[in-house]
């Protein structure tokens, strides 16, 4: 079982230790706009897994995990837009970016 | 595994982490640039071009622009005191680290059972020569989009202009109140 490690197998631990380490981001830092950029790690490393599988799974041709990565994107980058809005518009109200000191739902 | 994948997958690694650890969160945005370069560069080595050229326009081209344009906009650049990290980190860390063990032994476990899996009578063959690159060009993927994939792709327009209304309504709220 711990024999050579195959191109797919280390493709999927890369995109593995990226979403980990995306998701430790994203729990651990206090400032909002680092949260996004772990939320945004543990996309790109979903979209590495999509591509790995396409390019050794049994149908290329079809372009099934491509077009999905491509999408992917696509919504990935309208949700880091709309989420950086937010956090300018959490820090006019709030006058930080601090997610400890972001406590109260109503302005 | 050939040495340029190393390579490449320790530059994503260490932008990822450097992302995730550093305290000036400038430098954070800067690392996180080197991260989406690794993550394109893997694309690349995957022979998907395209999606790798997508990456790059998108993420290293805007994403990480706005990143950096609200991180200015928030003054998110001074270390705040008491540390950059949550005063739950110890719980976040132990999550993440289960999710990377459950993941990583998912692979390992499952590796015998993955489509370029080296069996005793291939691999001789399999363990030195790769899978043959799927010739796909730019126009077989545009026929895709506009073919097979179209309604996904209408949705995903539809999304995009709702998503550029939104943040410019979510971004000027104050401001015409304040009128």
């Amino acid at each position: 079982m711990m024999g050579q490690i195959t191109p797919l197998t280390g493709y999927l631990l890369v995109a593995a230790l990226v979403f980990s380490i995306g998701l430790a981001g994203a729990l651990t830092r206090r400032n909002a706009i680092l949260v996004l950029i772990g939320i945004e790690l543990m996309l790109n490393a979903a979209n590495l897994n999509l591509i790995a599988f396409w390019r050794y799974g049994p149908h290329p041709e079809l372009l099934t995990g491509m077009i999905f990565a491509i999408f992917s994107i696509a919504v990935a980058a309208a949700e880091a837009a709309v989420g950086l809005g937010l956090v300018i518009q959490i820090h006019r109200h709030a006058r930080t970016t601090d997610l400890d000191a972001i406590n109260r739902m109503k302005g | 595994m050939s040495l340029i994948f190393y390579l490449l997958a320790a530059l994503t690694v260490a932008g990822a982490l450097a992302a995730m650890l550093l305290k000036n969160t400038v430098h954070c945005a800067l690392a996180l640039t080197a991260a989406f370069a690794g993550l394109a560069l893997l694309f690349l080595n995957l022979d998907a071009q395209f999606a790798g050229f997508a990456q790059i326009l998108v993420y290293i081209g805007a994403v990480a622009i706005l990143v950096v344009f609200a991180i200015l906009l928030t003054r998110g650049s001074e270390t705040p005191q008491g540390g950059v990290f949550s005063r739950t980190w110890l719980v976040g860390l132990t999550a993440a680290s289960a999710v990377f063990a459950v993941l990583g032994w998912a692979v390992v476990a499952s590796a015998p059972l993955l489509p370029t899996a080296i069996t005793p009578a291939t691999a001789a063959t399999s363990a030195t020569a790769a899978t043959p690159a799927p010739a796909v060009t730019v126009e077989q993927i545009g026929r895709a989009l506009v073919g097979r994939y179209v309604l996904p792709l209408e949705v995903v327009a539809v999304l995009l202009t709702v998503a550029l209304i939104g943040a410019v309504i979510v971004a000027m709220h104050e401001k015409e109140e304040a009128k």
